[in-house]
C-alpha cells in the first residue's frame, strides 16, 4: 500500500502518521506539499492533524482552496480512499468531500486527552480489524471539534450507514458525558457515501505503538493494509 | 469600492461563543440581554468600480470562502452603492 500524507504549513501530526504508516506497512509514506498541484499516485491520501494556515477564517477553509486539495477532490471523486484526521476531517468538511461542519467545542476549551469511541461498522475498509461495539480508546487534540450538521442531514448519514465512529463509555455506550466536545449525536467521524473518504477527530495514528501506551489506533491502518494491499 | 461583510450563524446553530459573552456581561452587572450571538466582521476593499460586478464578485467570495453555507448565513454592503 502506496501512502501519501500531505503536508500543508501548520500541520503537526503529518509525521505521526508517515511513522505509523510505516511501521504497519513496511513503506515509507510520501510526504506531498500543499504547493503541489498534482497528487502523485498512491492508494491513499492523508490529510493529518495540525493548525493548516493558522486555521485563520475558519479551521480547514485556507487548506480547502490550496492547489492540493483540488488534485484530492479530484482523486477522491475517483475513487481514492482518503484519511482525514483531526484537522483534515476540518478540511474534508470545508471542501465539501463530506457533509456537516465541526465547530468551536461546546466547552470553548482546547482538549488534549484521551477518549473512548465505538466504530459502528466493522465492514469497511478503515475499521475491518474492530470488534463491533466494542470501543477503543484513542487521544483527541482539537478546539474546533464539535460536529454539527441539520437534523435532515443526520437522520440522513445515519440511515446511510455514514457514522463512523461515536465518542462512547469504556463499555462502549454513548452517553452525553462521554461527549467532549458537544457533538451531534455523539460523532467521532464519518463515512461518504462510497465508504472510501473518512474523517474523524481522534488520532488513531498518535495511539498506534505499546510504547506509546497503546496501540487502539493501529488496527485501522491494519484494516487499509488489508484492503488496499 | 469598500465592501463590508457580515458573517454570522444560522438560526438554531448553537453558538457556546455568544452565551460565554452573555454569561460575562451578566457577571459585569450589565442586566437585560437576553441573547448574544457571535458572528465575523471582514472589510474588502475591491478594484471594481462598478456595483453590480462588484456584487457578482461578492456573491462568489461569500459563498466559496468568506462563509460556510453548512452554518452560516453572509451579507455585505457596498460603500456609496
Amino acid at each position: 500500500m502506496k501512502a501519501g500524507v500531505v503536508v500543508f504549513p501548520g500541520s503537526n501530526c503529518d509525521r505521526d502518521a508517515a511513522v505509523t504508516l510505516q511501521a504497519v506497512t513496511g513503506h515509507p509514506a510520501q510526504m506531498i506539499w500543499h504547493g503541489d498541484s498534482d497528487m502523485p499516485d498512491c492508494d491513499l491520501i492523508v490529510v493529518p492533524g495540525g493548525f493548516s494556515y493558522g486555521d485563520y477564517l475558519r479551521s480547514g477553509a485556507m487548506a480547502a482552496h490550496s492547489p492540493i486539495c483540488r488534485a484530492i477532490v479530484e482523486k477522491a471523486k475517483r475513487g481514492v480512499p482518503v484519511l482525514g484526521i483531526c484537522n483534515g476531517f476540518q478540511v474534508l468538511t470545508e471542501t465539501g468531500l463530506l457533509p456537516g461542519a465541526l465547530m468551536r467545542n461546546a466547552s470553548l476549551r482546547y482538549i488534549c486527552k484521551d477518549v473512548t469511541i465505538r466504530p459502528e461498522r466493522t465492514d469497511t475498509i478503515f475499521t475491518s480489524g474492530y470488534e463491533p461495539g466494542k470501543a477503543i480508546r484513542v487521544p483527541i487534540a482539537h478546539k474546533d471539534g464539535n460536529y454539527y450538521a441539520d437534523s435532515a442531514t443526520l437522520d440522513r448519514l445515519e440511515g446511510e450507514g455514514r457514522v463512523a465512529f461515536r465518542y462512547c463509555d469504556e463499555d462502549g455506550h454513548v452517553t452525553e458525558t462521554a461527549n467532549p466536545n458537544g457533538s451531534q449525536r455523539n460523532i467521532a467521524g464519518l463515512y461518504s457515501e462510497s465508504g472510501r473518504i473518512l474523517g474523524m477527530m481522534p488520532h488513531p495514528e498518535r495511539l498506534a505503538d505499546e510504547m506509546l501506551g497503546g496501540d487502539d489506533g493501529r488496527a485501522l491502518f491494519q484494516s487499509l493494509l488489508k484492503s488496499l494491499h | 469600492m469598500k465592501a463590508r461583510v457580515t458573517v454570522t450563524l444560522k438560526t438554531g446553530v448553537l453558538d457556546p461563543q455568544g452565551k460565554a459573552i452573555a454569561h460575562a456581561l451578566g457577571s459585569l452587572g450589565i442586566d437585560g440581554v437576553d441573547d448574544v450571538r457571535q458572528g465575523k466582521y471582514i472589510e474588502v476593499e475591491l478594484a471594481e468600480t462598478d456595483p453590480v460586478r462588484a456584487k457578482a464578485t461578492l456573491e462568489r467570495m461569500c459563498k466559496e470562502l468568506l462563509a460556510n453555507p453548512v452554518i452560516e448565513n453572509y451579507r455585505y454592503e457596498l460603500e456609496g452603492a
